[in-house]
């Protein structure tokens, strides 16, 4: 587990950020410009000192009132928003950097592995100036990971990309994601890639945390901001069961019950992300007989706020007791009053689109 | 063509621009990393300090090192001898006299390379000492190599100092420069013009090489 809390001023600057992140996953700090979560990266790597700040990193104390680890003593990768890498040195050599100076018998992550799940092999005798902007990102996180760290930190990896480099590089992440053991502090201001990626996420506000908790209950708690975008989303991790080849829809099992999805998913016991939008979700009292809607499953009403003159943002979870996933609905007002809903009911959502988070 | 007197004028520039060449490094490096990385408003005024010898008169600066170095300064009672009038009070004279040219450039490829690359060395584990040598000094070696060529050029054409505080003794204080003045001083017009053929060609040599230097470097970094 990862235990932090920073605060003092930076110029005229005010951060008072305290949070918790589990020892293994992604956990985000998503917040607008400027509220301060690329500092409170920069705090956990010890490249920013602030007057107060405490880190606790899997039992390991790396700050304390009385203690700071220097940078290049804390076991951590860090990727820039740029690549920043050595110019003077090839690709092969900026790759050996950090994984030279890391004792041989700590080494748990493989030269070889990481340049193949990176796709770097190729790259290795050219100049790190002749590399694409996503070539030198790959390269840049393959340098990251072989300096063996126990965290990785990425301050928005993406985010100097054109949009073809970044859909070339989220697959490598998601790939990371599932064979990573450490845990990856993420940092991005893009709701997007944290759907894809977070299992964690800190909410960041004008320099201080505003909540953080697991990402499916954030992304659909009304009482946050998140709900008012205009995409509002809720997302799962769903395990596939089994394909049907003559229709070409798969099902895939999620807290609270089974969804079936087109297009081919992954073979069975895969874990995958899904994404459904609030927007695709729309709820009746009884289960509609002869519909085209594929999934109709019954949910339970958790809570639900006004968006607006017209429409209202209803928090579901999946399954007749209300013990599943959670769901966010989209529906007008005038429905939510015709119908009489009120949380607490059971009533029955019909879900238009069910779309992979993951690749 | 060349007499004995001759050989050993351009063989002591050589020595004594080669010499101050490594001392400029040594002491040069050092200080445009101080220069460049500090965050003391003091350091300033240290680089303007380092800066005056491009304004002041050569002769300015040779008279108060000759002060400096006199019989009865605490240098010359700290060291136990007397520097004027020797090779290695010329190449202290040399050494003041050449470091803006040393220390600016390095100083400003130092600064060229950012924050960022000593952040990403700091954490891929390479700790301050270990990130100088293998990260900045290769990084600023353009610069270096530039500070190095232009140091020793610089010292190879001086004339003033020299004279201020090595006078013309030769093999010892009878530098190129030196030479050239007193063979026009005694009308010895065929040498004085052998020897300034000499500084002609390797000024241009030097000069050269420096571009070349750059050249090399524009075409293999970003």
């Amino acid at each position: 587990m990862i235990e932090a809390h920073f605060s003092g001023r930076q110029g005229s600057f005010r951060l008072d950020a305290a949070f918790t992140a589990p020892e293994s996953g992604v956990t985000a700090l998503f917040g607008p410009s400027g509220c301060g979560k690329t500092t409170v990266l920069r705090c956990v790597a010890g490249l920013v000192r602030l007057d107060e700040g405490k880190l606790i990193v899997n039992g390991e104390t790396w700050q304390s009132d009385r203690k700071f680890v220097p940078t290049h003593r804390r076991p951590l990768g860090y990727v820039f928003q740029e690549a920043s890498l050595f110019p003077h040195l090839s690709v092969r050599k900026n790759l050996e950097f950090g994984l030279k100076r890391v004792r041989r018998r700590s080494h748990t992550i493989a030269f070889d592995d990481v340049v193949d799940l990176l796709g770097v092999g190729q790259l290795f005798d050219r100049p790190t100036a002749h590399l694409s902007g996503g070539e030198r990102q790959r390269v840049a996180i393959g340098r990251a990971l072989l300096s063996q760290p126990q965290l990785l930190l990425m301050d928005e990896p993406l985010s100097a990309l054109d949009r073809l480099s970044r859909e070339e590089i989220l697959p490598y992440l998601e790939r990371l994601h599932e064979v990573l053991s450490i845990p990856v502090l993420y940092v991005s201001h893009d709701i997007g890639e944290i759907e894809r990626l977070a299992d964690t996420l800190v909410l960041m506000r004008s320099g201080g945390v505003r909540a953080s908790g697991p990402i499916a209950d954030l992304l659909s708690d009304p009482s946050l901001p998140l709900v008012r975008m205009p995409d509002p989303a809720a997302v799962m991790d769903g395990r596939v069961r089994d394909f049907d080849p003559k229709y070409g829809i798969a099902r895939v099992e999620v807290a609270g019950g089974t969804l079936l999805i087109a297009g081919e998913t992954g073979p069975t016991g895969a874990v995958r992300r899904l994404r459904i939008s609030a927007n695709d979700v729309s709820l009746s009292r009884e289960a509609m007989k002869d519909t085209t809607i594929l999934n109709a499953l019954p949910v339970r009403i958790v809570s639900a706020v006004p968006e607006g003159e017209m429409q209202m943002t209803v928090r579901l979870t999946l399954g007749a007791d209300g013990k599943g996933a959670p769901l966010l609905s989209r529906i007008s007002r005038l429905s939510w009053d015709r119908l009489g809903f009120q949380p607490g009911d059971t009533v029955v959502a019909q879900i238009k689109a069910v779309a992979l988070a993951k690749a | 063509m060349f007499d004995a007197a001759i050989i050993e004028a351009i063989v002591l520039t050589l020595k004594l621009a080669a010499v101050t060449t490594v001392v400029l490094l040594l002491v040069g490096v050092p200080l445009a990393w101080w220069l460049a990385r500090s965050k003391t408003r003091g350091k300033e005024v240290v680089a303007v300090l380092i800066s005056l010898p491009i304004v002041l008169p050569p002769t300015v600066l040779g008279f108060y090192l000759l002060i400096a170095m006199g019989p009865n300064s605490p240098l010359t009672a700290l060291i136990g001898r007397s520097l004027p009038f020797t090779f290695e009070g010329l190449v202290v004279g040399s050494t003041l006299y050449s470091l803006p040219f040393v220390v600016n450039p390095i100083r400003n490829a130092f600064e060229a390379m950012g924050e960022r690359q000593w952040e990403a060395a700091a954490t891929l584990r390479a700790g301050p000492l270990d990130a100088f040598f293998n990260v900045a000094l290769p990084l600023a070696l353009p610069g270096i190599l530039t500070g190095a060529i232009l140091g020793f050029a610089h010292t190879m054409g001086e004339f003033g100092v020299v004279l201020m505080i090595g006078g013309s003794i030769p093999g010892e204080t009878k530098v190129l420069s030196i030479a050239i003045f007193d063979f026009v001083e005694t009308l010895q017009w065929g040498k004085a013009h052998m020897l300034a053929a000499v500084m002609l060609v390797m000024s241009f040599a030097v000069i050269l090489a420096m571009r070349m230097v750059e050249r090399r470097f524009a075409s293999t970094r970003p």
